[in-house]
């Protein structure tokens, strides 16, 4: 193989790895930066956990316009379109997987995303004694935020991960309801 | 494979969430937030690093690992290339990046020159970590005399 092909494949490995380990660091130092203070050596979880969601809702914010401006995926018109676009073209583009999408409520407002890992994890070690709940916040407040920019106020969670040795990862997603578009006070 | 976007994302978060950690108001609490952003980066370079195929790691010369930096590392990180690489030839180079990715959507010119460090630290310790892999110990820093061009400079370390 040439040099120049050799150059090509080095980039994109480097490149495909750089978020998961990224991740994985910030995850190692918010652990250790809790870790110093004993009163709250126990609530660690309950403490990333908060600190995580919010995160990756600021993610998802901008997220959204960076996806709409490269997918070209029109208005969706209702949930279940919702997850194809979710499913197919945006967890495509930005992991490179196709999770599946299953068990549809009756009322279609509620589905889960079949996922064969946990995307965020490939490359990194679970920091000792730490539940994976640290991992999905990120991923749900991801969604949460990007859905909310286009008018859908949803909820997001994990119900299995393999991480905690479950077959699967589910996230499971639920619609809540519709945003309207609220007018400054004063604007009628 | 995550996309590029998600890194650069992920990294303006990352420098929120750890300066509000560890800032406090004396001039102490700012370098220990660069200080945990570097070391941070440094990490991820090491482990970075040491993903690469042995072949590609028979650099002859300092320089080529500096040029591989430039091109190869710039690229998988930011999808460009550094703009310009210079060095004296007694192991201090400067590496510079006319429109630095993670300045970019900040401003450009004069405004916002004091927040400009905080998102320079992580990128320093990138270069570090990756060149201690590749066995060079170096010390990087980095400086912005206007957004969003910034220099990076690489003091090599003799043992």
């Amino acid at each position: 193989m040439s040099r120049q092909a050799n150059r090509g494949t080095e980039s994109k490995k480097m490149s495909s790895e750089l978020f998961t380990l990224t991740y994985g660091a910030l995850v190692t130092q918010l652990c250790k930066d809790y870790e110093n203070d004993e009163d709250v050596n126990k609530q660690l979880d309950k403490i990333v956990f908060s600190h995580f969601l919010p995160r990756g809702y600021n993610i998802g914010v901008r997220l959204i316009e960076d996806f709409l401006a490269r997918s070209n995926v029109g208005r969706c018109h209702d949930f279940r379109e919702t997850a194809d676009v979710i499913a197919k073209v945006a967890f495509k583009m930005y992991l490179g997987i196709t999770p599946s999408i299953t068990n549809w409520s009756p009322a279609g407002d509620e589905f889960s995303l079949i996922l064969e890992n946990n995307p965020l994890v490939d490359f990194v070690e679970l920091p000792d004694n730490h539940s994976s709940l640290i991992y999905s916040n990120l991923l749900c407040g991801v969604l949460r935020g990007a859905l909310e920019m286009v008018q859908m106020a949803v909820e997001a969670k994990f119900v299995q991960d393999t991480l905690k040795g479950d077959g699967v990862t589910e996230i499971r997603m639920r619609f809540i309801r519709r945003i309207e578009d609220n007018l400054p006070a004063g604007e009628e | 494979m995550a996309d590029a976007a998600l890194f650069e994302f992920l990294h303006t978060e990352m420098v929120a969430e750890l300066w509000a950690h560890h800032s406090d108001p004396g001039p102490g609490g700012q370098k220990m937030s660069l200080s945990v952003l570097e070391g941070m980066g440094f990490r991820v370079g090491q482990a970075l690093g040491e993903r690469l195929p042995q072949e590609t790691l028979a650099f002859r010369e300092e320089l080529d690992v500096l040029k591989f930096l430039c091109k190869d590392l710039w690229v998988a990180v930011f999808q460009k290339q550094m703009d310009s690489l210079r060095t004296n030839h007694q192991g201090t180079y400067v590496l510079q990046d006319n429109s630095f990715p993670l300045l970019i959507r900040m401003a450009s010119g004069l405004q916002y020159l004091e927040e400009a460090p905080k998102f320079l630290a992580f990128t320093c310790g990138l270069l570090r970590g990756t060149l201690s892999t590749l066995g060079i110990k170096s010390l990087v820093t980095a400086s912005v005399a206007s957004l969003p061009t910034c220099k990076f400079q690489v003091v090599i370390q003799k043992t």
